[in-house]
């Protein structure tokens, strides 16, 4: 489609390069080339001038060649009778004493892509192969790939493949790179280009000539070839030691990839070379092109995925700026919540809270959910900030606010008695879908927490005529069905309202249906709807507890220095936080409607020699929380029923974590020693088969010198119940090893 | 079609059925590389940050109107920079001898040519001073009148970025520089620069009484040569036409002298739906020193309406950016030493003292001509053996702000 022109300037043009006096002046002939080409460029369709721009090929000026050549190599497709007028030309041209013209001439003739050229080009490629001049020698061995890609399906001619071989030892280094590119496509159907020893030798020992971009390439190139032993896979790291710290960032990052390769077998050696690029990717992070420092930090977080602690100290580095673009501050805030530990925290947290006010909305929610994830770990510090930032009121805010909370207190259980506090303190709803969403779960699942919660529920049974998202609809079903289930008094007239309005008025389907299905099972009773509507209100898993595992290397290093590692968020799931958690949560809701009982299953061992309605019954239950003097009196009466010691230290994680670790499965906790104390003691209770079981927790007894800081453990019990003893045993054993083992 | 490019932050890499497109934005341009193999993205990125500066040397600016007017030179620079998709060669002291077209370049008239002349047309003291503008010129226009002369640059650029906390304590403070050298010789054989002999490197080294300037880490271009620069602190090496970054470096969490600027805020509720912002501003800088194009941005409440403004001179502005909520108060020059106030009456309807946790932090933007932060300086240029014919060397120092936030 022409934007600019039209016919007539075709016309006008065509009239003008016939002219003989425009002829006669080179000045003025090369002008109105020049605006053939200009009009080309600009979309409209000059092929009619083909003629008379083949004529002007003829010319002594070389700019003149150039743009004629780059004409014709854009129309040769179109008009290729036309084209082949031209062809005595180029083949002139290619015996022209001057090297320049001559491998310009061959260049544009293996550019012009058109049927029955093959024939034309052979001969002149050949002979450009043993030009004495290195140009001309460039463009024809990328020419034989050329020539190549013209016939796919003919085949290979051994002889210009082995020319190509013997022509990777010219001296010329770009001639020895474009050997490569060129067999590496003539050759893509068995795999490629042969790097075996002598020239992956030969590479590597020409390596320093060569600029960076061919050095990025023939870098990649080596992938490829395996070192028959470890003596000369030392040798060829050595070799590439220097490029590791190169100023370019591509030699630097193919560097980097090809040691991660080789060097599999040797995660010392992996790990010295991450430390070793570490300036240089930071440096790439710092870099005044926005989208290089995109790279680098896309290249950063998959280096964190396997060695977190060694960019903890340059946590600055990856501060955001105001002038820089959203899809960098995203990384980057990803990247601060990866880089969190002890002595960084309060900054990182003073940081991100500041981008929680930012204009972009999508930045200020993105800052929201990072200190949600750091709540994870610290809880109560990123708990005082979000419960602060509802405070200002703002819709998207407090909308980000209330879904990082619905994700806190699904991992941390510790958390829900602040929460419950900041979301009924807090009088503006969010507005959006997400966050309407994640309030109602939170009224839903701590419904008796929130006095507030039956008339908030009632503001949106009220509202729901005008409710257009169908996912609110379900989940505000859910939730008032779970507050019902626990405040029954104060629910039971809108539930029934709401029941009534979804049923009856209701035009999404899925909203109908899921009304039914509870309308039918509240008529089965109140205590089968509990058993099957009300699932885990916390994460079963301990992934919270433990952190994200180290991924080995390998996992990522494949990945590395490709174009993929920018395209997604380059550390797995954990990245969305909120709509991951969102889908569990429905997934686990969805599993409890399906299959009632099974829920209970989640805390025991599967492979359990019980039967499953035996194992049902010794499941570990939470139930009232006990009073200290209760526990106080009750260990007093009872007598010690088994006594181990546990094959396990104690973990080193602090008080709350310990706690909300033993909550996860249902193990309650009385108290705890200081974590500096010699003798260092626990109180824990679980309640399993009908049975009260109050357990101690010792390290360091003085009685037991054989035990050597594995804990002891005493339990008492009340009414016996041997199988329910040995079940607690093996769970406590579960999570204590599971924490200890992640934190060795 | 691949989707429409969303606002001013599209994603650097995107695709489309199997092909995929990465591009970088200089000069207001998008340059595009699409490629089906799953390439190295720090190549093409890098490379194509290449064309823009090949583009920009060659052309003599980086904009539209000198893109559109050079289609056949950029044609011809590409041709040989790229065959079949593979990069040949990005050396100027190559690419040189294939480029035969002349940039079109297109001269605005302008009062400050003008101002170089002087009475009768003799050559005023200004055009004594390191020319600005001429160093935006292509490189190539021997023939053209100003290609004459020889003239070589050399640039030291820092981007300083700062965080200050609300107790008015540095928390972070990083510069990144580099030293850009743009040549105009025609051939230049070596050059020598010399940086201050107090340079030191990493942060072990041990620091003397002197004023030593010092740099956590420090790279170089592949053609320098670095054999006098342990004892004598002096790079060697031959510049080819056009512009190259010769060493660059950085130094984080420390700096040698004071942030350039001190802010003293006090925020407080007025009476009614009144908001008082009262700021002072403290140039740090030494009193010789001044700070160009100062902007001072400080974001108000969502729902602030208006502003009226008490400042201190009658050069600076301050206007409500509706759309950003903030309040913009630029300063064209800040003497180093010097104090600015201000005092922001916002009017913000349904004001509550939570209103005043969305004010801040403030970012500035700056430009500090003459001086770097790190005090990295050239102690002198000399290029051997002297070259025949008038050759001009300029020595150009300027820190910008990459990022300078100070907390409320």
């Amino acid at each position: 489609m022409p934007y600019f022109g039209s016919e007539e300037t075709v016309k006008d043009l065509k009239r003008a390069l016939s002219n003989p006096n425009v002829q006669a002046d080179r000045l003025r002939y090369r002008n109105y080339i020049t605006r053939v080409i200009r009009s080309m460029t600009q979309g409209l369709d000059v092929s009619s001038l083909f003629m008379e721009m083949v004529k002007a090929s003829a010319t002594v000026d070389i700019v003149q060649k150039k743009l004629v050549y780059l004409y014709m190599v854009t129309y040769a497709g179109h008009k290729p009778d036309l084209a082949l007028l031209a062809i005595n030309t180029l083949r002139k041209d290619c015996a022209d004493p001057n090297p320049m013209v001559r491998g310009l001439a061959l260049r544009n003739m293996c550019n012009l892509r058109m049927p029955g050229i093959t024939e034309y080009i052979q001969q002149p490629i050949l002979s450009g192969l043993r030009d004495k001049a290195s140009y001309v020698r460039r463009v024809a061995v990328l020419g034989c790939a050329k020539m190549h890609s013209l016939q796919p399906n003919t085949e290979i001619d051994p002889s210009v493949v082995n020319e190509l071989y013997a022509l990777l030892r010219d001296p010329d280094p770009v001639v020895m790179v474009n050997c490569l590119r060129a067999l590496e496509e003539i050759l893509r159907d068995e795999g490629g280009v042969v790097i075996n020893k002598p020239i992956a030798h030969h590479l590597l020992n020409r390596l320093k000539d060569l600029d960076s971009w061919a050095q990025s390439e023939v870098l990649r190139l080596l992938l490829r070839y395996c070192p028959r032993s470890d003596d000369e896979l030392f040798d060829i790291l050595s070799l590439l030691d220097g490029f590791l710290s190169s100023a370019h960032a591509p030699v630097m990052a193919a560097t980097l990839r090809l040691f991660l390769h080789l060097a599999a077998a040797h995660p010392a050696v992996q790990a010295d070379a991450l430390s070793r690029a570490r300036g240089p990717l930071l440096a790439v992070c710092g870099s005044a092109s926005r989208e290089l420092r995109f790279a680098g930090l896309s290249h950063v977080q998959q280096v964190l995925r396997s060695q977190p602690a060694q960019y903890c100290s340059h946590y600055k580095r990856f501060f955001c700026s105001y002038s820089e673009p959203g899809y960098i501050r995203l990384r980057k805030m990803e990247i601060l919540v990866e880089l969190v530990n002890d002595e960084n925290v309060v900054l990182i947290l003073e940081e991100l809270k500041s981008y929680c006010t930012d204009v972009s909305t999508d930045l200020a929610q993105a800052a929201i959910a990072a200190i949600g994830r750091i709540g994870r770990t610290y809880t109560e510090k990123c708990l005082d900030i979000l419960t602060g930032l509802l405070a200002l009121k703002q819709e998207h805010i407090t909308s980000a606010v209330v879904q990082t909370f619905r994700d806190l207190v699904w991992f941390c259980p510790q958390s829900t008695g602040p929460v419950c506090k900041a979301v009924e303190g807090c009088d503006e709803t969010p507005q959006d879908d997400e966050g309407k969403q994640a309030l109602l779960w939170l009224l839903g699942a701590h419904g008796e927490l929130i006095s507030s919660a039956p008339y908030l529920l009632e503001g949106f049974i009220d509202g729901l005529k005008v409710e257009i998202s169908s996912a609110v609809k379900m989940e505000l079903l859910t939730s008032t069905l779970k507050l019902f289930l626990s405040r029954p008094a104060e629910t039971q007239d809108m539930l029934g309202r709401l029941l009534h309005y979804c049923i009856e008025d209701e035009a999404d389907m899925n909203v109908r249906d899921r009304a039914g299905l509870y309308y039918r099972l509240l008529q089965s009773g109140p205590d089968r709807t509990r058993q099957i509507l009300l699932g885990p209100n916390s994460d079963p898993s301990m992934t919270v507890l433990t952190g994200r595992p180290e991924e080995p290397v390998s996992v990522w290093a494949s990945s590395f220095n490709t174009l993929g590692s920018l395209c997604g968020t380059g550390a797995g799931p954990e990245n969305l936080p909120a709509e991951d958690s969102a889908h569990q949560v429905h997934a686990a809701e969805e599993a409890e409607l399906g299959f009632g009982p099974a829920e209970q299953n989640l805390n025991t061992e599967p492979e359990e020699p019980l039967s499953d309605a035996a194992a049902a019954e010794l499941d570990l239950t939470a139930g009232p929380p006990i009073s200290h003097e209760a526990f106080e009196r009750l260990w007093l009466d009872l007598q010690v029923v088994h006594q181990q010691v546990l094959e396990v230290r104690r973990p080193p994680e602090p008080p709350e974590t310990l706690q909300a670790a033993f909550l996860l499965v249902k193990i309650q906790t009385l108290a705890f020693s200081r974590a500096d104390a010699a003798l260092w003691k626990a109180y824990v209770y679980s309640r399993a088969g009908g049975t009260l079981l109050l357990a101690e927790l010792l390290q360091g007894a003085p009685e037991e010198p054989e035990s050597e800081g594995m804990l002891l453990v005493s339990i008492k019990q009340q009414p016996e119940n041997q199988s329910a003893v040995r079940n607690f045993i093996s769970v406590l054993k579960r999570v204590l090893q599971t924490l200890s083992s992640n934190t060795s | 079609m691949v989707t429409a490019l969303s606002g001013d932050q599209p994603p650097v890499v995107m695709s489309h059925k199997d092909l995929n497109f990465i591009h970088v934005r200089q000069g207001g341009l998008y340059w595009v590389a699409s490629t089906k193999t799953d390439a190295s993205p720090f190549t093409i990125i890098e490379f194509l940050n290449r064309l823009a500066a090949l583009t920009k040397d060659y052309c003599g600016s980086l904009c539209e109107k000198s893109v559109r007017m050079n289609f056949a030179l950029i044609y011809e620079l590409l041709d040989e920079m790229v065959d079949y998709g593979y990069i040949q060669t990005t050396s100027t002291d190559i690419l040189k001898n294939f480029i035969q077209t002349e940039a079109v370049t297109s001269k605005p008239f302008s009062l400050f040519d003008l101002s170089n002349v002087g009475l009768f047309g003799a050559e005023t003291q200004q055009s004594k001073v390191a020319p600005s503008a001429a160093a935006t010129r292509p490189i190539m226009s021997h023939r053209s009148e100003q290609g004459g002369k020889n003239e070589i640059f050399v640039d030291v650029v820092e981007r300083i970025s700062v965080v200050i906390g609300s107790n008015g304590v540095l928390m972070k403070a990083d510069v990144e520089g580099e030293i850009r050298v743009k040549c105009y010789l025609p051939t230049c054989s070596e050059m020598r620069i010399g940086l201050n002999e107090e340079f030191s490197i990493g942060k072990s080294q041990l620091r003397g009484y002197g004023m030593a300037v010092r740099v956590d880490e420090c790279s170089f271009h592949q053609a320098v040569k670095l054999d006098e620069f342990d004892t004598y602190r002096i790079l060697k090496v031959c510049p080819s036409q056009g512009e190259q970054t010769l060493m660059q470096y950085q130094l984080s969490d420390e700096l040698p002298c004071a942030p350039p600027f001190r802010l003293f805020p006090t925020v407080e509720k007025d009476y009614g739906n009144r908001l008082l912002i009262f700021l002072k501003l403290r140039c740090d800088l030494p009193p010789k020193s001044t700070a160009l194009n100062v902007s001072v941005t400080v974001p108000v409440p969502k729902s602030s309406l208006s502003l009226s403004q008490e400042l201190s001179s009658p050069d600076q502005t301050a206007d409500l950016q509706l759309k950003n909520k903030a309040i913009l108060w630029s300063i064209p020059r800040f003497p180093g030493g010097a104090q600015l106030s201000a005092l922001f009456k916002v009017e913000v309807p349904g004001l509550s003292s939570a209103s005043l946790l969305e004010v801040g932090p403030v970012s500035m933007s700056f430009e500090l001509p003459k001086h770097t932060c790190t005090g990295l300086q050239i102690r002198f240029l000399r290029l051997s053996p002297t070259h025949p014919g008038l050759s001009q060397r300029w020595v150009r120092y300027v820190t910008h702000s990459d990022s300078y936030t100070i907390r409320i």
